[in-house]
Order: structure tokens, then sequence, then C-alpha cells
């Protein structure tokens, strides 16, 4: 756990890409199996573990902490995992095993080290909470009344402090008589009156250090982390998640539940991962990627062939992903190069980009970074079962043949399961753009054109359920798609592509072959309404905004509807420009989220409006970004209600911003 | 026994932007301009220039003068540490907070009741100035900057040592500290001192000035050379004091690919240092971390606890629990990121 723990935080505030290779590439050579694997499992597709961690996380945690407390700690630190590490204490038997003096009257003490106990019977109970011991309990001497000394950092510092007050344990005496001998004023007589019944302590019990300071924590590996979750009831698991937490410090707590917890977030993407056991191997991504779908956690046969110790392994007859051919943003000084001859043009399709892979009775559909999505979308398995094809397409959500917001899409995504009335409410299709494979044989070395010729062919024949191919937009020159693009503002588009006749399949984002042609976006100067605290690296800063436009009620009077919410379009430097202005304008505060005064101006960019019950406003913007944040601008000259509504039946009400605006 | 003294808060309240005492006449750190201001330390939203006159102690005064001119108020009245002062019957002290050089609480007692003003402090250690004093009170006011239990600081020698290990680890890279130019950078340097390194540390121009006066206050910091005039290549390796601000600004661009450094409580917190880009967090506070604050409040055996600034909901909360009466003041301007 501790190279492993090293390496997340190193990871953490490594801004560089080549130094986070780097860092990866050392640990996947150094690290011994099984654990380099379950570093991997965890960085890219999660270890095989389901655990209600969040749940059994404030368990835990309310056992020694107020859930107030735990709750707006976490509020801060936006992230569960750092705030579990940071509060667990570095031994929770050193905790005094009583209840303070809360105003819930607790009367049980806390078992503290009974962990093993049942806990059915204590459910109906309200744990209790300590933060700082008040009751007077004797204090262990410094010389460790049974305790050994480095269990308890905190006598430790007290030593090694030359401050008279600094919290070691010389300091039990009450502070009236530490700081009796100074007083002058006749107060001082009055020592006496305080009848405050609370003693004083020492610093509490059981707040140690954090992590660097309390000595080189024992080692644990990750298989024996992964062992102990990997069975049993919830009540046993969070016990032993209890007792594994017992023996790290703070960076190896976070590191833990890094592992266990799923989606890091510590600047590494999964792909960034394969290419940095990639590249520290002499290989290249693809290689990995091709097999990685056949292979699980913890990825011994992978590390193998990586070592020269084995071939490689053998997807056999499961399907995998192949890596995905992405497109540039067209930008104005290619037009002059590219001739309309060269090129087929098609719709680009609002929805997400999917690779569906079908074989041996098999089915798996992808995301283009290469994430197994298929659990979601078990509609979409049965469709292509039987098949034996690798195709391209974009998932859309289809109702009644119209496409669906990519809202809808959205409801379906992100998760491991689907319900019934998911699938009724919701259902998918994949409009099919290319055929990569068809039976055993590998297309993607021939052309576009003769590649489409063989989807349109083999659709024809086959045509799986819930699937359509994309059709071709015929234009003669590039004038004439351009009439096309700027009127295209039907539901579901999103704009148009340019592809290469002649281009074969290649991974990645080619030059000069693939282009992308986004439709303008559209903006709207809207006023910032309430800011929420952000989670990850933006935890603790005001970073997602909800605002709103004028609307003018039945009085006459002028107020705000929130219309759509963002965040992202603006710069590092821009975050903390605003989430200092929203500091010195809020007016009311909710947990995370503050009401601010109605002042501050967002120029807002978005692909289109939808009508929406959920906002009062009765619309909501589609992929709304900050585009401007309008310093200058006084809010009552934001859009309007009105504005926005034109706008909801395609109309060009809102002005487009320049392209070239927009990055 | 039942005290017939009026309850403190009927003398002694928050005004917008500071703490008002009525039968004295006078204010505690007032965020604008006022007739008599006693001011606790020298950080900006709590010594602003232009007050009538100013009660503090000499350091406090020094810093001002040094950060706003020398005439900054009309008046400057130092008062020694441990001295009383009587304003209008009302008894004021200053007794050292341990938060940075010339820090003090104001204690100050009136018809039998005292109160504290703790303005800004801490209890860990810090060889740049005096330490802590404790003082029982009725009332205690008191930040609460880093009042969430998350917030636990380590040893400011601890994070110099890893300091120093990661410029044994990155001998190329010039190392820049961001820290806060009055207080955290003199300290940071002193302990950086205390932990053995005796190359000469260079300054930013933002903290020529008080460091120079923190010298001249008679505190050791060693050799320190201007950044500005010397040669980019002779600090490689090397320690750069910056405000944090500098950090990531084009005036680091001369250092090539320094290592980012920030010392500041903050640092606890990974999203904070990888929003600002931080690649060496140093966990070094000048102010109280959740315990100690607790633990202070608790010594004080004040009955009320007045929160100025900071996470005051966890705080006021936490205190409610342990049967304490606390509220938040609600002060307009102290900054609770100025750290």
């Amino acid at each position: 756990m501790r190279a492993f723990a090293r390496l997340l935080d190193c990871l953490v505030y490594t801004q560089s890409r080549n130094r986070k290779v780097a860092l990866l590439g050392d640990y996947f050579r150094t690290a011994p199996d099984p654990d380099r694997g379950w570093a991997l499992a965890a960085l890219t597709d999660g270890v095989p573990i389901r655990l209600p961690l969040r749940r059994m996380l404030s368990d835990l945690v309310t056992r020694f902490i107020d859930p107030t407390l735990y709750r707006l700690s976490r509020d801060y630190v936006g992230d569960t995992a750092e705030t579990v590490a940071l509060l667990w204490p570095d031994d929770r038997s050193v905790l005094p095993p009583t209840p303070g003096p809360s105003p819930q009257g607790g009367t049980s003490p806390l078992p503290l080290r009974g962990r093993g106990r049942g806990r059915g019977d204590d459910r109906s109970e309200k744990p209790k909470q300590l933060v700082l011991d008040l009751t007077p309990t004797p204090n262990p001497s410094p010389q460790g009344g049974g305790e050994q000394e480095d269990v308890s950092p905190l006598d430790a510092r007290g030593k090694q402090n030359t401050s008279p007050f600094d919290m070691g344990g010389e300091r039990h005496t009450s502070p009236l008589d530490a700081a009796g001998g100074q007083h002058t004023s006749p107060l001082d007589a009055e020592g006496g009156q305080h009848t405050s019944p609370l003693p004083s302590t020492g610093r509490g019990q059981g707040w140690g250090d954090l992590g660097h300071n309390s000595g080189e924590p024992p080692e644990l590996s990750l298989g024996a982390v992964i062992d102990a979750m990997a069975d049993g009831t919830t009540a046993e698991r969070t016990e032993r998640l209890g007792r594994l937490l017992d023996q790290l410090d703070a960076t190896g707590r976070w590191a833990l539940l890094k592992l266990i917890g799923g989606a890091p977030r510590v600047g590494v993407s999964a792909r960034l991962a394969r290419t940095a056991l990639a590249e520290s191997y002499g290989r290249d991504v693809s290689e990995i990627e091709e097999v990685w779908h056949a292979l699980e956690p913890p990825y011994l046969e992978l590390f193998q062939w990586l070592d020269g110790k084995a071939e490689r392994p053998d997807p056999g007859a499961k399907p995998v992903f192949r890596p995905v051919m992405l497109a540039h943003p067209i930008e104005e000084e290619d037009w002059p190069r590219l001739s309309p001859e060269d090129f087929s043009a098609e719709w680009k399709w609002d929805g997400i980009r999917v690779q569906v892979a079908a074989r041996g009775g098999d089915v798996r559909m992808f995301s283009r970074q290469g994430d197994d999505i298929s659990g979601a979308f078990p509609e979409i398995r049965s469709a292509f079962h039987g098949h034996d094809c690798v195709v391209d397409g974009e998932l859309l959500i289809v109702r009644d043949d119209k496409i669906a917001p990519f809202n809808d899409l959205q409801q379906r995504l992100n998760r491991k399961s689907v319900t019934a009335k998911m699938m009724a409410s919701y259902p998918p299709h994949v409009r099919l753009y290319d055929l990569l494979f068809e039976g055993q044989e590998d297309l993607r070395g021939l052309s576009f054109g003769e590649r489409r010729s063989r989807l349109e062919a083999w659709h024809a024949k086959h045509h799986p359920r819930l699937t359509d191919v994309s059709p071709l937009v015929p234009f003669k020159s590039f004038d004439e798609l351009g009439v096309l693009w700027s009127s295209a503002r039907a539901e579901g588009i999103e704009g148009l592509m340019l592809k290469r006749r002649a281009s074969p399949y290649q991974a990645g984002r080619v030059k000069g072959e693939w282009f992308k042609w986004k439709r303008a976006a559209l903006t709207l100067d809207c006023v910032l309404m309430y800011a929420q605290r952000g989670s990850g690296k933006r935890s603790s800063y005001y970073s997602d905004y909800t605002f709103g436009v004028w609307r003018t009620d039945e009085n006459g009077e002028r107020q705000l509807v929130p219309v759509g919410k963002a965040y992202s379009g603006f710069t590092d430097e821009e975050l903390l420009e605003i989430d200092k202005w929203i500091r010195g304008h809020t007016t009311e505060t909710f947990g995370p989220v503050r009401a601010v005064e109605p002042e501050l101006v967002f120029e807002v960019a978005f692909d289109a409006v939808q009508e929406s019950t959920r906002h009062k406003s009765g619309v909501a913007m589609r992929f709304p970004r900050i585009h401007r944040i309008r310093w200058d601008k006084p809010a009552a000259e934001a859009d309007t209600l009105d504005t926005v509504l034109r706008i909801v039946g395609g109309g060009a009400a809102a002005r487009a911003a320049a392209p070239s605006d927009l990055v | 026994m039942i005290s017939l003294a009026p309850p403190v808060d009927s003398w002694l309240y928050p005004v917008g932007s500071g703490i008002y005492c009525e039968p004295g006449d006078f204010y505690i750190d007032p965020g604008r301009v006022v007739d008599r201001a006693v001011i606790t330390h020298g950080h900006s939203d709590h010594a602003r220039a232009g007050h009538r006159a100013v009660l503090a102690t000499s350091e406090t005064i020094e810093i001002m003068k040094v950060r706003y001119g020398e005439d900054c108020a009309g008046v400057f009245q130092p008062l020694a540490i441990g001295e009383t002062i009587d304003i209008n019957g009302v008894r004021v002290r200053l007794v050292p907070a341990g938060h940075i050089l010339g820090s003090a609480q104001v204690v100050i007692e009136w018809a039998g009741r005292r109160a504290v003003i703790s303005g800004d402090y801490k209890r860990a250690s810090d060889p740049t100035c005096a330490p802590f004093e404790l003082v029982t009170c009725d009332v205690f006011v008191t930040e609460a900057t880093f009042a969430l239990p998350v917030f636990r600081h380590e040893k400011a020698r601890h994070e110099a040592d890893k300091l120093l290990s990661s410029l044994r680890a990155e001998p190329d890279r010039t190392h820049l500290i961001g820290a806060y130019n009055l207080g955290k950078c003199q300290r940071m340097i002193r302990v950086v001192r205390d932990a053995g390194y005796d190359k000469p540390i260079y300054l930013h121009g933002a903290v020529v000035a008080l460091t120079e006066l923190y010298q001249k206050l008679g505190v050791d910091l060693g050799e320190l050379l201007p950044v500005a005039g010397t040669d980019p290549k002779s600090m490689r390796g090397g320690i750069v004091m910056c405000p944090p601000s500098a950090l990531g600004d084009r005036w680091s661009r001369r250092f090539g690919d320094p290592v980012n450094a920030f010392a500041s409580g903050w640092m606890r917190v990974r999203g904070r240092a990888r929003q600002l880009g931080v690649e060496l967090p140093l966990v070094v506070s000048d102010h109280v971390d959740w315990p100690e604050l607790i633990q202070t409040v608790i010594e004080t055996e004040a009955q009320e606890i007045w929160v100025t600034h900071g996470r005051e909901d966890a705080l006021v909360h936490y205190l409610g629990t342990l049967g304490r009466k606390a509220r938040a003041l609600a002060l307009v301007g102290y900054g609770e990121e100025a750290e």
C-alpha cells in the first residue's frame, strides 16, 4: 500500500503528463504481482468489488465524529475518501470510550474496541459522537500508561516542541493555574466564579498527527485489501474496513479508499494509465487496448507478456475493443486545402460514440475511450446477439422514430445495470457509421468508401434490431454543404462530419482525414443565481453555477428564473476570481450552495434549448458552458425568458457565437 | 453565583466591520477608518490605514508603518505585552497570540467581566514570535479559519524537512515557496534554517521589506538575496520565497521548470493544492487547527464564544453539542482565505 499510496499522492500533484507517465511506469515495473494489477484496475475499470462504501464509511466515521461535522467536512473537501482519510484518528483505540455531554444525552459507552460485536442491535440507536473528550478521563502519562508511546504521536509532538503551550502531555494543568500567575487584574480573584463544568483535558487523545509524522505504517498489500473486501456481509466488511484503515497513515487510508472506491480522480484517465503501462515496456497502447477487454484484474497474463515471460494474451473468442478513429475540428485554414470530391459528409448525431463488438455469442458495447458500457444496455447486447462483427456508431435514445434530447441518454449512462422501467422509458438505438470487422475479416485497412459499401451491404443482409445506417449527406460544393450546415437545427444533430473517402480506419485523431464541423453554439447573457462547491480538484471552490434570465411576472415585476447550470468554460484564474466574488456577494448559504446577489452576468454558450419540467422557467439549456464572464455588464441588461422561449422552436433569436470564439 | 454585571454583549458588540467597545469608545480591528482602534496584528484584514489613533504592540506598529507608510495613523500608541491601560474605565491589555510577530490578543475588562478578542492565533511553536498565552474569560472571541475536523496541521519542522528532501531529489529545479508575505514567509525561512539549510534564500520583491523588518526586530533569517538582479541560473536548485500569487505568474517563468510549493494550512486538502497547481504542498499554518481550536475554547472556560470568520457553521454547531453558547458575528471583510 505504501508504494501505491506514494504513486497516487505524486500523481495528484503532478501536472506534467510525461512525469505522470514516468511515475506510473516506475510503479508498474517495480511493484509485485498482484498489487500492480490491482492498481492498474483501480486506475482503469475499477477493482471488481461492489460495496456500499459511502454508507459503510458514514457508519464507521459517525462512531467517533458528529454527523454534522462529517457532512460539513465532506462538503468542504469534496471527496469522501479524502475526508475520511483526514478525519480518521491514527489510533481509534485511544479515543476515550465515553460520549461527550452532547444534547442527545448518550449514556452507553461507545464500544470502540469491541468492533466485532453484532451490529443488528445497535442499529436503532443513534451512534454517539466524540470529537474531543470532555469528561474527566485520566490522561495517560507521557511515560505511557500502558499504551505504547508511539501510538499517540501527540505525546511525541509535545516533547519536541519548546512552546510552553504546545499540545503535550505536560499541559494537563488547569488553564487557570497556568495563567493565574500572570494575571494582574482584580478579575483574577474571581477565577473561582467560573462555573464551567468542563475540566480541561489535553489535546484530544487519538487526534493523532497525520500520516507522515506517525512513522512508517505497517505494510499492507493491495491484494490483502481486495481479499478482505471481496466477500462477507456489509456489516462484516464494514468492520474489516475499519481495521484496515486503522493500520494506515492518512495517505495510506486515502489510497486504500481510492483503490476500492472506483473513479479515483487523481488526474489519470484509464487511457493514460494504459498508455503509461505500454510506454514503460516499449509497447504501443493499441497492443494493450486490443486485448484489454478479454482480460480481468489483476491482469497477471498481461504483466507476464510485458515482462517477456509469455505470449500476448489471446482474446480468443471474446469481443474486444478496437481503438477508435477520431476527427479534428475543422478550422478556417483547412477549407482551401480540401477538395469536396475527396470527401463524404454525414450528420454528426448528438449522442455518444460507441463501438459494438459481437463475437462468439457475446456482445460488448464500448465508449470511445474503451470503457465497457454494455451492462447498462442489455437491449443492444441482445440486438447484436449471434452476429460476428465490430461496428462504429452513435448511441442515441430514439422514441417514435424521433431522437430524444441528450439529457434522456444521460439517464442511462454511468450505470452498471438498468431497470425495466428505464428500458421502456429510454429506448436506445445505434446509428451506424462504420464497419471494422465483418466476421473475422479486418476491414480497417480498406478505404472509408469501401467500408461504407460493406456496411450498407452487411446491414441490408443482417439488419440487427435497434440499428440503422447513418445516411450520407450528398453535396457538390462546400458552399452547398455550408447551407445545409447552417440550417441544421433539427433535434439530434450536432453538426456535420467530413470523412476522406480514401481514409483507412486508424486509431486516434489522424491529421487531415476526418473533420467535425459542429454547428455554431448559441449564447445568452444570464445572471448568476447560485453557486455550488465543486469536487475533486475544485473542492472548496464555488465552481458549479446556476444562472437565470429575467421574467416579468403578472405584477410587472422582474425576477430571475433559472435556465441552466454550468461548470466549465472558464480558466483556473477566472475560477479564483469568481469564487472570490461569490464569497463576497453571498446572500444565503445552504450547505455547499450559496445564493448570491443577482449582479454577475455570464455569457453562456449552449447547443440548444429544450423544454424542461425540472426548471421553474420551463426550459433547460443543452450543454451550457460559460463563454465569457461579463464583469462589465449590468445584470439588468441580461437576456429575458421570452428570448429563450423563441429559441426552443429552433428560432435564431439568440446570437450565434462565431465558431472561432469557442475553443 | 449569579452575577448582576451587565452582559458583555451590552457593552462590546460587532458593528459591521469590527468589534466596538462602547464604554471605552474604541474598536478592535475595524474594517473602516475610526477614531480609536486597537489592532491585534498587522495582516491587512485586521490592520488598516487611516485611523486617528492606533493602540497595538510596537512590532505591529512597525509592520503597519512598513506596509502603509509612517503616517498611516494619526497617533500610534504602543502597548507592551502584559501592561494594562485604562481607557475610560475599561481595562485593556495585550497578550501574545502566537500568530505572527507582534500579534496579540486583546483582553478587555469592564464591570466585572472579561472578554478576550484573540484576533488570529495559533498554539504550535513558531520561532519568529512569542507563543500564545491563555487567558480565562467570560467571552472568548475566536477566528474559525480552519474550523473543520479535517484540518490538522503538520509541524512546520516536518514540512521543512519535506522541502529539503525535495531539493535533494530535484537538485536542478528551483523551489518556489509561495507564502503569505507577512509572517508565514519569515517563519518558513526560519524553520528551514533550523532544519539545517544555510545557503542563501532568494526573495521576491513583494516580501523584501517585511522580511527586512523581521531581521531588524531581531529575527535571524540567515543570508537573504533579492531575486531581482540575480541570474536565474544561480538560483537553480535553490529556495525562492514569493507571495502565493506569484506561483504560475509570468514572474515565475524565469526559473524554467520550477517546483511550486505553497506553505498554507489549506494544503491539507489535495483539491486545493491541485487547483492552485501546487506540486509540493507544505501544510504549515499560522492559525489553530481544529483540535487546537477546540482545546483553546475549552481552556478559556468562556461562557460564550463569538466566532469572527472562517468555518463558523461547523464551530458554532460543534460548540453547541458541547453545551457552549456560541454565535457567529458575521463580520464583513475578514479574509477567510488569507493565510
